[in-house]
């Protein structure tokens, strides 16, 4: 944490009235077990000026961010990843177990520690308050969901609780932001140590669970009535029959309504960048510049940015899916397909966030304490169907299928989309199982999958998680695809001849095209294709960037941003299933490679890996082109 | 190993696989190594603890159960090493 190295004086706000005050904390940390709404709360108290710190050369994503206290200081906010307690054997336990410790040479111990816990299952949560009140660390006891709590008729005294743990006891609702002032009441206040009438021994669990009960009891904790309305809509969800087929009407709503009914907003942005790039060419003049501002600029990011609706959707039902509580469910209705490849279910969480990015998915393993099951996650986690991938199969899916209904509410264009995303799932299992059953063979480790409530999810949550998206999307669009569209702009026009460009053919780009055109042909690719083969391996969707400039320099419509009529063009059926195929199974994804570097600790799983994809990328094209033609 | 008093009376094999959707059963013994034993007696799954079974996924496999407050799905392969007492029918059927 770079960053808040010398913050201790730094963001604290002195004002004239209040010298001599208590200073507050520099750096707050929030613990609590899965489901507590540790990172709902997080959320609230930072509001938008959070930031994902992800700091090269140490293994932790830490989600830190600054809450403003009401008298205007600042406080940073540590997010810790979720635990049941701080016996360190998974590596995210461990992370956990070194912040609070101040054991991390990159992370000053924090100052102070919000204990997260589910107000509707005490009991059980409180054994976390034995080792964290150990720590001896001022600590708030933040009781979460006090809505759901007041809901289901469940009661505690807070006083009494407060007594027994020594230690202030806070009763909120992180989703409603009701009693957030009592946190930040805390964190403005003197904080006192926690003095704790008697602990636990900390390694005995029977113990811990006996010591939490002892301590509801004394607080006259009554648990709320089971939720009535998980337990009926799970009769739904989890029906032998009906389960399944909410399943599968969930995946395919998802993805017709993407296809269906956002292409407007996608057209709308298409609209915008062919207007302003018009404008742009009309107000300069005729010059090397005006042409890489357009071609390059306009023409190649913005055919990318154009997806940014669409991925926004696809996120937006992650989201919903994922607050509500389904995704659970839905877990553990595929988890035989889990099984009967060798996979533990833990490895199901990660394997899910791959559907968003294979980064954060495979950092996420490890919460899988069993190594060799970690690395078969990692190794097939690129095989899902990342966002990356989703501008891609849109545009040739969109070019190619013709629309057409396969059933009254099923259009052929969303079957597609599904046969890829299934495509790739099938290719991870296959893989899993190869591996599972010879070089990475391990014993088998419990399955546990909490079930959270039915909750609805908020508008706050989902505004966030939307927010967040658009800055990653357009963050790259702006970083690595400019760069690699600028650069791909320059060898598009070098060698000069007689002081002109020299066509694109014969340009640097075009010779490097041209000279691996006889690898790609037998995929059905030209060397234009190629092009943007070999920039995509920089990032995925910047094929679409680059083939959007190479067509856009080559044809006479400049600021004509029409790519899948150029795409149909170039492609022959078969060519572009080729393609696809290709886009599913290969590891083109320079962030992808340092990630699994870096969790792996080696050269040896990344290139194993990019090399394995790459023959089965080529090998599935190659077969796909020779069947379709 | 983590043993916990598995001196059982009724019938010997007894685990939690043989639970019926609403049948309840005092858990007796982990039959696993101790650091999957913890794991899961930090979810709940404790001797002596009361353990319902819920409704599971198609085909019976896993299945949730209602453990100390909250709702755990196990595997079939993991639920049979949780040894369990006699079982409580449900009332409903």
């Amino acid at each position: 944490m770079s960053d808040c190295n010398g913050c201790p004086a730094a963001p604290v706000l002195e004002f004239p009235g209040r010298k001599g005050a208590v200073p507050p904390p520099a750096r707050v940390a929030v613990i609590g077990p899965p489901n507590s709404g540790k990172t709902t709360l997080f959320n609230r108290l930072t509001g938008l000026r959070q930031k994902v710190a992800n700091f090269p050369g140490v293994t932790v994503e830490q989600h830190t961010g600054v809450a403003q206290l009401p008298d205007g200081r600042e406080t940073w906010i540590i997010d810790l990843p979720g635990v049941y307690s701080l016996s360190p054997r998974s590596e995210d336990e461990q992370i956990a177990h070194d912040v609070l410790t101040g054991q991390r040479g990159d992370t000053p111990q924090p100052q102070a520690v919000l204990l997260v816990l589910d107000a509707t299952n005490l009991a059980r949560h409180l054994m976390l308050a034995a080792p964290i009140l150990a720590l001896g660390l001022p600590t708030l006891v933040i009781l979460n969901m006090a809505d759901d709590l007041r809901k289901r008729h469940g009661h505690v005294d807070l006083k009494a609780l407060a007594a027994q743990l020594g230690a202030p006891v806070a009763l909120i609702s992180a989703r409603q932001g009701e009693g957030l002032d009592q946190i930040f009441e805390f964190l403005s206040g003197a904080m006192p140590k926690p003095a704790v009438r008697e602990l636990p021994v900390l390694q005995d669990v029977p113990k811990c669970r006996a010591w939490a009960g002892h301590i509801g009891n004394q607080a006259k904790y009554h648990p709320p009535a089971p939720p009535k309305w998980t337990r009926r809509l799970d009769a739904l969800f989890l029906h032998p029959v009906a389960g399944v087929l909410v399943f599968a009407f969930v995946v395919i709503a998802v993805f017709q309504t993407i296809f269906n009914y956002v292409t407007p907003l996608m057209d709308g942005v298409k609209w915008l960048f062919a207007v302003s790039g018009n404008w742009v060419a009309s107000v300069l003049p005729e010059s090397l510049f005006r042409s890489l501002l357009i071609e390059g600029v306009w023409n190649g990011v913005g055919s990318v940015v154009v997806f940014l609706p669409q991925v926004l959707m696809l996120f937006l039902f992650i989201g919903i899916l994922e607050d509500s509580g389904y995704l659970a469910r839905a877990a553990m209705i595929a988890d035989r397909t889990m099984a009967k490849v060798g996979l533990q279910g833990k490895s199901f969480i990660p394997l899910l966030s791959a559907y968003a990015c294979a980064v954060p998915a495979i950092m996420s393993t490890r919460t899988i304490e069993n190594k060799r099951d970690r690395i078969a996650t990692i190794l097939i986690a690129p095989f899902m169907t990342c966002s990356a991938r989703f501008p891609v199969y849109t545009l040739i899916v969109l070019a190619f299928v013709p629309k057409g209904k396969v059933l009254p509410f099923l259009s052929t264009q969303t079957v597609a989309m599904i046969g890829l995303y299934a495509l790739g799932f099938v290719m991870a299992v296959f893989t899993a199982r190869v591996l599972k059953s010879s070089v990475l063979k391990s014993g088998r480790t419990p399955f546990l999958l909490e079930m959270p409530s039915y909750r609805w999810p908020t508008l706050q949550s989902l505004g966030l998680r939307l927010l967040d998206r658009s800055v990653v999307f357009l963050r790259r669009a702006g970083t690595v695809i400019l760069l690699v569209t600028v650069i791909l702009w320059v060898a598009a026009h070098v060698p000069f001849s007689h002081g002109k460009p020299p066509s694109l053919a014969n340009s640097l780009a075009g010779t490097v095209g041209r000279t691996i055109e006889p690898a790609i042909k037998p995929l059905g690719f030209n060397w234009k294709i190629g092009i943007g083969l070999i920039t995509s391996f920089a990032a995925r969707e910047t094929i679409i960037a680059t083939l959007g400039a190479i067509y856009g320099m080559d044809s006479a419509d400049e600021n004509n941003l029409d790519l899948q009529k150029a795409i149909h063009r170039d492609l022959t059926p078969g060519g572009a299933v080729a393609l696809l195929i290709f886009f599913a199974f290969a590891m083109q994804c320079v962030s992808t490679i340092a990630v699994v570097r870096r969790e792996t600790g080696g050269w040896k799983w990344p290139l194993v890996q990019f090399a394995y994809m790459s023959v089965v990328a080529y090998a599935g094209a190659f077969v796909a082109f020779h069947i379709i033609g | 190993m983590l043993q916990l008093s598995s001196n059982s009376q009724v019938a010997p094999a007894a685990t939690l696989v043989d639970l019926r959707r609403g049948d309840t059963a005092t858990l007796h013994g982990i039959d696993l190594p101790g650091e999957d034993a913890r794991r899961l007696m930090e979810l709940g799954f404790l001797p002596g603890t009361e353990i319902t079974a819920g409704r599971s996924a198609p085909g019976g496999d896993p299945r949730v159960f209602q453990v100390d407050g909250s709702e755990i799905a196990l595997r079939r392969e993991t639920a049979r090493l949780l040894k369990i007492g006699p079982t409580r029918k449900s009332k409903k059927s």
